[in-house]
């Protein structure tokens, strides 16, 4: 997909926001070379077309509660003659447990991604909730144990220690 | 006890020490330190470019190459510097891989110096060119850059030094630690007075891809009359991110590079292999990297100008190299002595300007190769360590 209206700069602004939102107006200025105000003027405008989506913190909410889990679960569809899969997807994304719903290519047809309390919650809202849907053939249950890599975050990590060396020591 | 004195070549023991490691110690000791104080790349070496090493230790290609380098690898270089930068070297006779340019800067000053012959050498800069050419037993002669004239070597400095005795100028543009680049017209100006002094030139031109402006890096050679003159040293480190593979490059006259390479033969035999084939690939496929890290340098380069200005740290705007040298004197402290109490409050780790010869005192040097974020870190708490020194 191109949409013809996103320069290379506004691309190249897209690039610092995905990495850290938090840059300033001023900052991503001087970073890119423009004006401050059309960095505020470019990012409405990506905003209002949609390109840009939000603005989440990345956290890591197992650190606070070592019970919630976090679980990838493939669902096998039979998709309806007019609609495909987009009138289950629609049902599946309004649990406020599902972070996100994607249609896949492959031996399956969705993936949810379902946060939960625990293991036992999320088992239990599979089978009673989505296994339980019209449509659903099957499903399969896959929970995360460990984070190594989130949305381009590192996780469990020490302070990434500076591996280069000093040269002209003495 | 032995008297040690006796045994040792004075001029090597007379090289002082750089003063720099004291400050490195202390940051050795201190947790969480962000350092921009590392000159190399963040970056790993691209991984086609590492893949094409692995291959050939796979392959068990791990002998000895001809001294010059693999005959490939040259005729790489060859076609490099005809694409980049419009001059032309024959392969076989013009060209030595060497083992980082730091070899190359020592095996041209070896080959062209008898005791005595004055190098001028421009100040900030790197700091190896006064040492060898000591232990060369040349005299070196530091020629001052001036922040007035964004540390660009200007006629009147180079002319204010020359002597009978004078043979060498050292180019060290773009500039480690400035920042400061040559443009072809001020190649031009400078190069009228290197031919009417009759004076060979050894330009380090290392950063070469790493310029930031609207034109691409100028080498000395391609001014009329200068190719002739000059041994311009290169590498693979800074453009590509393979300081640790140690690969550089000399090009020049071949009656220059006929001694070079004997010098490299008898001392160094050739240069690692691995590292060769993995520069082959660098040549031929690498241009989208260099193009990547220089996007990404520049950015951060840009966030730093920008802030240290806003600091009130006046900045010029470097437009080479991954170097930013900030004035300090507003502060009125000398440059060791914010750099050493910005390590101990701060935990940011910047080099002294001074460590770069006595004409840095008052600046201070900042590298960007680092990550976005540490940079962003490093300059908030920067902003905080000025208004508390500013409050005492």
């Amino acid at each position: 997909m191109s949409n013809s209206n996103v320069t290379a700069t506004d691309k190249k602004l897209l690039d610092l926001l995905a990495a850290d939102a938090n840059l300033t107006h001023g900052q991503l200025a001087a970073m890119l070379g423009v004006a401050e105000a059309e960095v505020s003027e470019r990012i409405a405008a990506l905003e209002a077309q949609g390109i840009i989506k939000g603005y989440q913190a990345v956290i890591d909410w197992e650190a606070i509660d070592a019970n919630k889990a976090t679980a990838l679960i493939q669902l096998q569809v039979t998709p309806e003659p007019e609609q495909g899969f987009d009138k289950l997807a629609h049902r599946i994304m309004q649990f406020e447990e599902v972070e996100g719903v994607y249609l896949m290519s492959g031996g399956y047809d969705l993936t949810v991604i379902i946060q939960g309390k625990s293991m036992r919650d999320i088992a239990l809202f599979v089978a009673r909730r989505l296994s339980t849907l019209e449509g659903v053939r099957g499903t399969g249950t896959h929970f995360i144990l460990s984070r190594y890599k989130d949305r381009n975050v590192i996780y469990h990590d020490e302070v990434q220690k500076e591996t280069r060396s000093n040269v002209f020591y003495d | 006890m032995i008297n040690y004195d006796q045994f040792l070549n004075q001029e090597l023991a007379n090289v002082k020490p750089s003063g720099i490691r004291r400050f490195f110690d202390i940051a050795s000791e201190i947790d969480d330190v962000i350092s921009l104080s590392i000159g190399e790349p963040d970056f790993s070496t691209p991984w086609h470019i590492r893949e094409a090493g692995i291959d050939s230790l796979e392959k068990g290609k791990t002998w000895y190459s001809p001294n010059r380098g693999f005959a490939d690898l040259r005729e790489e270089i060859s076609r490099w510097f005809n694409r980049k930068y419009g001059v032309t070297y024959a392969p076989d006779t013009d060209i030595l891989v060497s083992v980082g340019g730091s070899e190359a800067i020592d095996l041209a000053l070896r080959s062209l110096l008898n005791p005595g012959d004055e190098v001028l050498i421009p100040v900030p800069s790197f700091v190896c060119y006064t040492p060898l050419t000591e232990v060369a037993k040349g005299v070196a002669v530091q020629v001052e850059t001036k922040a007035e004239n964004n540390f660009r070597l200007t006629v009147a400095d180079i002319e204010a030094h020359i002597t009978p005795r004078t043979k060498i100028l050292v180019l060290p543009f773009p500039n480690n630690p400035t920042g400061a680049v040559m443009r072809h017209e001020h190649l031009e100006e400078i190069a009228t007075v290197i031919q009417k002094h009759n004076l060979f030139v050894i330009s380090d031109e290392l950063y070469s891809e790493l310029t930031y402006g609207s034109e691409p890096h100028v080498t000395i050679a391609s001014i009329p009359g200068m190719k002739e003159r000059s041994i311009v040293i290169n590498g693979f480190s800074k453009a590509f991110a393979m300081t640790g593979w140690r690969l550089g490059i000399a090009v020049g006259p071949k009656e220059v590079i006929a001694q070079m390479t004997k010098l490299h033969q008898y001392g160094i035999m050739s240069a690692p292999s691995i590292a060769q084939y993995a520069a082959i690939e660098a040549l031929k496929n690498g241009d989208k990297d260099i193009e990547y890290m220089r996007d990404q340098y520049d950015i951060r380069r840009r966030l730093l100008v920008n802030t240290f200005n806003e600091l009130g740290l006046t900045c010029f705007e470097p437009e080479g190299a991954f170097y930013v040298f900030p004035d300090i004197r507003s502060t009125g402290l000398d440059s060791e002595t914010f750099c050493e109490k910005l390590l101990y409050a701060k935990h940011v780790a910047i080099v002294p300007g001074n460590a770069f010869g006595d004409c840095g005192e008052g600046f201070v040097r900042v590298a960007y190769a680092n990550s976005l974020a540490n940079i962003k870190e490093a300059l908030k708490r920067i902003k905080e360590f000025l208004v508390e020194i500013k409050q005492a």
